[in-house]
């Protein structure tokens, strides 16, 4: 066992014996080690490189606000963690762990010449370096700085953990489980609250931990904790979550929890999700976040071996640990004093303790100077000495006149303490107000934005009785029902230490500045930083911070952001308070990618939607396209053939034969009521009132900005019932601003909406034998075209099943849409495909449904239009109803500008070469031979390779294209402006004999 | 008369907590107090005057969705025919304005169940699941992931849900991927 390890004590187990390695070496540690405690116990203090300057680090503190020890922890190589704290890595049998940071060790660090080089890197430096020549940014700079930003790497494979999550309520959800969270979460228990408890760390109790003094009711602070901990788990009522950080405060008591659950395990079990985030809805929360002791600002503060002292004091109380063997104590008042005496006890020699006051005094200066424990009043810190280690530290004492030099002192462990901030990040995050505090030289939580309320010394109440009895008040009144016994006074014995905190830098007699003190360790911002800062002009601490970097990013300036402050506000001379603190940003401390996701990768990622038919054009080897969420059979290639080939064969066999199209996705809209035709009448642009029964019509829905939203062949079933379909992904926008109209505008109207969509499987079947086809399956239908003609509806069967049967066709032939109830819809697609066999019936898919559609210039909504398109503008205004007063849209189509004939219209294109395609998306040019910038006046919505007619089809929107029928027109491309002539957009059967047979 | 053999309703694996129910014949019924009274008196469950309540009578149901709206459902052979239960309705109200819509192929669905339904359900949607907020019997309109579900209490322990057929691969398999850390 090391002789850093003391003999017994604290809440590890010395017979267990963990193997890890740390940069390649290899450690022995023991079970309940962090990485942290694990490293010290090994004399093991130089932990990483610092951001900017490189300088040796080692590890200031014992929990989440370490700044230095960031490290990368790999199972394997996609399981490769970077900047994981070295206080919060629980040590498992085999742990790998890496610095960062430097190169090629940690040792012999290349990149610590930008210390000695630190005068070219002054706060904003990269503001102010990289500005010229202009042509270095590419070449030089960013590929430089890209290279030396950041800490770490991100793994090179994906992550092949679970990451679970899922959501949870609760009356009162208590952030911490420090002494004020567990008396919280224990008093809203006591009234029957339901609870959520949570805390950071693996084991609850927070600072009671390493709490070797105090007692409560009669047990030792951390018995006490254990005890309290393992009854409020056994409560029905009560989720107690450790290893689980509270990241993020959102509106309405929404919190966003991080758990842990496998990184602390030597070997996880297969399938144990690695985390799981918690999205917590609470009625009140209590915010038990405790505080964070305050390092003090003096030259050469950042070198290892130099600890905040209630760090040491948990290494020692809590995981048996000594973090040197000779000690030079710095403080500002009482708080450092126990740490003091507790090592002295373990051991571990005290060189002195300096205390900045003029006159210290009280139980604690007496009880050290009893201990033989020389105690420096006045005391400053000039200068400290060691590279990998400090190895001394240059005392001065603060006099009337100035600072005096004091003695130097030999030392592996300087400990400072300058009083404790409380942590009020969550309180921030969820928008309550900060008030300053003057005897705690900190701000505390002022009024609140939620139903919250900061309990313990999260809000600045420190004896451990008072923290407590503030604890079990919060729970109380957090719940929603009273507790049996009211309030509840916990019997403590603790000592009492004086708060007496320290702010800004420590009294030096060379000019601040002219050595290195740091105030924000992670990102290396020095109190000549902040001087820079604010002599540059900035005001501001919002601007100071981000020019600085101070408080930024993961570490959210949790150890620097109050001695920041107070260097900015002396500097600018005004009271602290005034310069106001920045706001928190969450999360509090890093959280993965991975719990964000959570189940949402690969196959979750998104519903993948498939129509009942999808089956069977899987099995006949459809090839599928997304079209929203959906999967559509694109086309269906027989052995040998291409996509062109398989689609110039189906689009001639819909013109010749007869063709079956799965048109199930199209979205369906029932509208039901007696007022339903003047609700259609008021929304789409069409007449509906006078609509037969049996009937059907091309529907044209605007915005109410006039353009084109969706489009879709109504059908009156009933008088007071219509069959609106809508576009295949316009079906839930239309319905929902249906419904908005129908419950904010028009309430007065008696019509109701249903979605349809998936109650029925719609099969297009399309082509001049279509007719014959049917009639051999469909009953109590006459298909006649004088019983049945085209944009007609009629309900009989097919093949037994109920039928709705459209006489429609987005093909421009003799065509039907067959709508049966979804679960018949793949047997009665059979059924047809038997029955169509002796009449050359071919399946086809989206794509030749799109070339069929613009050979007929049939517009598809969102591809022909792009939301800047009018009903006349697409060639449609011959759909508007005249006689209507009004409908979505229409005062906007009267806009002159609406009406102008230079407006883009929906034209045809001819190429010249007719086998030449042209790219959706091409512009169009009115002259050759321009160079950019080019101007245009239109481009290409839709081009296909016509099978049936033998050449190239597009349509475009051009300006004023109708008046240039007949005109060539210029598609300029990479290669040369290709030569195209402007045609009608129906390229096949302009008069419509086919559809009408 | 369809032939019942033909209906090919989509199928689910079952497991131990999660169970695909039979086709139902099901109406979205939309109208006011005084059609509710009468379909009530049809139908034989109520429909509640009471929000996101359920109102349930053997194998027949009345889920209220939203004001004036209901989802009628029926897991009776009897009912199969939903066009002869549609017309029986519809003719209870034909002098009341309403709408009455058969929405029986257009979602299935499954049970969910056991001492870990609540917190399979709580994985992906967002509500109280607990039964002082969810009480046995209350039924809403809510999220599970990305998609829309109908989610009905029926026990302590077990959780009728709606879903939109072409969502139920990924509803299940979703529950599925959370049910894994929650081990039976």
């Amino acid at each position: 066992m090391s002789p850093l390890r003391t003999a017994s004590g604290g809440r590890i187990d010395r017979s267990k014996r963990l193997r890890f390695s740390f940069d390649g070496r290899g450690y022995d540690g023991v079970a309940g080690d962090t990485l942290a405690s694990a490293l010290l116990a090994n004399g093991v203090h130089l932990v990483g490189r610092s951001f900017k300057y490189h300088r040796p680090r080692g590890i200031l503190g014992a929990g989440s606000e370490e700044p230095n020890g960031l490290v990368t922890v790999s199972r394997d190589s996609a399981r490769t963690t970077p900047n994981l704290r070295v206080t919060q890595v629980e040590l498992y049998d085999g742990l790998t762990a890496r610095s960062q940071n430097r190169w090629p060790s940690l040792q012999a660090d290349l990149g610590r010449i930008n210390d000695w080089l630190s005068p070219l890197f002054p706060a904003g430096f990269y503001y102010k370096t990289f500005m010229w020549p202009k042509s270095a940014w590419k070449l030089l700079y960013e590929p430089v700085i890209r290279r030396a930003a950041g800490l770490g790497e991100a793994p090179t494979r994906a992550d092949p953990d679970r990451y679970a999550q899922r959501y949870a309520h609760c009356d009162v959800l208590v952030v911490g489980g420090g002494p004020a969270g567990l008396a919280a979460a224990t008093a809203a228990a006591a009234s029957g609250a339901r609870v959520i408890l949570c805390d950071e760390q693996a084991e609850l109790g927070g600072s009671l931990l390493g709490d070797g003094r105090s007692s409560i009711d009669g047990l030792a602070a951390a018995d006490w904790a254990q005890r309290t901990a393992a009854a409020l788990a056994a409560h029905p009522r009560v989720t107690v979550l450790s290893r689980t950080t509270a990241f993020g405060y959102f509106p309405h008591n929404f919190l966003g929890l991080n758990e842990r659950l496998s990184d602390h395990l030597a070997r996880p079990p297969a399938g144990l999700a690695r985390e799981r985030l918690w999205q917590v809805r609470a009625g009140r929360v209590v915010l038990a976040t405790g505080s964070i002791e305050r390092p003090l600002v003096f030259p050469g503060n950042d070198r290892p071996g130099i600890l905040l002292a209630g760090a040491a004091q948990t290494y020692l109380n809590r995981y048996g640990v000594k973090a040197g063997t000779r000690a030079v104590v710095v403080t500002s008042g009482d708080a450092a004093y126990a740490a003091a005496l507790d090592l002295h006890a373990a051991g571990t020699e005290i060189a002195a303790i300096a205390d900045l006051r003029a006159a210290p005094d009280g139980d604690w200066v007496q009880a050290a100077r009893r201990a033989g424990i020389a105690v420096l009043p006045a005391s400053t810190v000039l200068a400290t000495a060691g590279n990998l280690r400090v190895e001394s530290i240059t005392l001065g004492r603060v006099t009337g006149g100035g600072v005096e030099a004091g003695e130097t002192l030999r030392c592996d462990l300087v400990l400072m303490s300058g009083g404790h901030t409380p942590s009020v990040h969550l309180f921030s995050q969820s928008r309550g107000k900060l008030q300053w505090s003057e005897p705690l030289q900190a701000f505390v939580p002022g009024s609140s934005a939620e139903c919250e309320r900061s309990a313990g010394a999260c809000r600045g109440v420190f004896g451990l009785e008072e923290v407590l009895a503030d604890g079990y008040a919060a729970g109380a009144d957090a719940a929603p029902e009273p507790t049996p016994r009211g309030t509840q006074r916990f019997t403590v014995t603790a000592p009492a230490a004086a708060v007496e905190p320290y702010l800004g830098t420590l009294p030096a007699s060379d000019p601040p500045g002219k050595h290195k003190a740091f105030v924000d360790w992670q990102h290396d911002v020095t109190i000549r930083d902040l001087a820079l800062a604010t002599r540059e002009g900035f005001r501001s601490i919002e601007h100071v911070k981000r020019y600085t970097t101070t408080g930024m990013a993961t570490d959210q300036g949790k150890t620097s952001n109050l001695n920041a402050l107070s260097i900015v506000a002396k500097a600018l001379d005004v009271p602290v308070a005034e310069v106001g603190l920045t706001s928190f940003r969450m999360p509090y401390t890093p959280t993965s990618f991975g719990s964000f996701a959570g189940a949402s990768r690969g196959d979750l990622f998104d519903p993948l939607r498939r129509t009942p038919i999808d089956g069977w054009a899987r099995a006949q080897g459809a090839l599928f396209e997304p079209v929203g969420l959906w999967m559509r059979a694109r086309y269906f290639p027989q052995p040998g053939e291409d996509m062109h080939a398989a689609v110039g064969r189906e689009c001639r066999a819909v013109r010749s034969a007869v063709g079956a199209f799965d048109a199930s996705t199209l979205g369906k809209i029932e509208v039901v009521g007696p007022d339903a035709a003047e609700f259609l009448n008021r929304l789409y642009i069409n007449q509906w009132n006078t609509l037969a029964v049996g009937r059907a019509r091309y529907g044209i829905l605007l915005r109410d900005d006039g353009f084109i939203y969706d489009d879709g062949v109504i059908a009156r079933t009933a008088p007071d019932r219509f069959h609106v379909t809508t576009t295949t992904g316009g079906a839930p926008r239309v319905l929902a601003l249906m419904e908005d109209y129908r419950q904010t505008e028009w309430p007065d109207l008696k019509v109701w909406l249903t979605s349809t969509t998936e109650q029925w499987a719609v099969i297009a079947v399309q082509g001049p034998k279509s007719r014959e086809l049917l009639a051999g399956l469909v009953e109590g239908i006459d298909l006649s075209a004088a019983a049945l003609p085209h944009m007609s509806v009629a309900r009989g069967r097919i093949v037994g099943v109920p039928l709705l049967l459209f006489r429609v066709s987005f093909t421009g032939e003799l065509g039907f849409e067959v709508n049966v109830p979804a679960d018949y819809g793949r047997p009665v697609w059979e059924s047809i495909h038997a029955a169509g066999n002796a009449f050359g019936l071919t399946p086809y898919g989206t794509e030749a449904m799109h070339v069929l559609r613009a050979e007929k210039g049939y517009i598809i909504v969102g591809q022909d239009t792009d939301g800047t398109v009018t009903p006349d503008d697409a060639g449609l205004s011959w759909a508007i109803g005249k006689s209507k007063p009004d409908f979505l849209g229409k005062r906007s189509l009267q806009r002159s500008s609406m009406q102008g004939a230079a407006r883009k219209q929906l034209v045809g294109l001819r190429t010249r070469d007719p086998t030449l395609v042209l790219e959706e998306g091409a512009q169009v040019a009115a002259s050759p031979g321009q160079t950019p910038p080019m101007r245009t006046i239109g481009h290409v919505t839709s081009a296909y390779f016509s099978a049936v007619l033998g050449h190239s089809i597009a349509l475009a929107v051009v300006a004023g294209g109708r008046a240039l029928v007949g005109k060539t027109l210029y598609v300029p491309m990479p290669g040369g402006d290709l030569e195209v002539e402007v045609t009608s957009p129906v390229f096949y059967d302009p008069a419509g004999a086919r559809l009408n047979g | 008369m369809a032939d019942p053999l033909l209906r090919q309703p989509p199928t689910l694996a079952t497991t131990e907590w999660l169970t695909l129910l039979p086709p139902a014949t099901r109406f979205v019924l939309h109208g006011d107090a005084a059609v509710c009274s009468r379909i009530s008196d049809a139908w034989g469950a109520e429909l509640s005057a009471a929000a996101c309540r359920a109102g349930s009578r053997g194998e027949r149901a009345a889920l209220w969705l939203g004001p004036e709206e209901f989802l009628l459902l029926s897991f009776a052979a009897a009912d199969a025919d939903a066009a002869a239960v549609g017309a029986m309705l519809a003719a209870r109200v034909a002098d009341l304005p309403h709408a009455l819509v058969d929405v029986s192929h257009r979602q299935i669905a499954v049970e969910v169940q056991g001492p870990h339904a609540a917190a399979i359900l709580n994985g992906a949607c967002p509500l109280d699941l607990d039964v002082s907020a969810f009480p046995v019997g209350m039924c809403t309109r809510t999220v599970f992931a990305k998609a829309d579900i109908v989610l009905w209490r029926t026990a302590l322990d077990r959780f009728h849900v709606e879903i939109w057929r072409s969502f139920a691969d990924y509803v299940t398999a979703l529950m599925g991927e959370i049910a894994r850390d929650y081990p039976a």
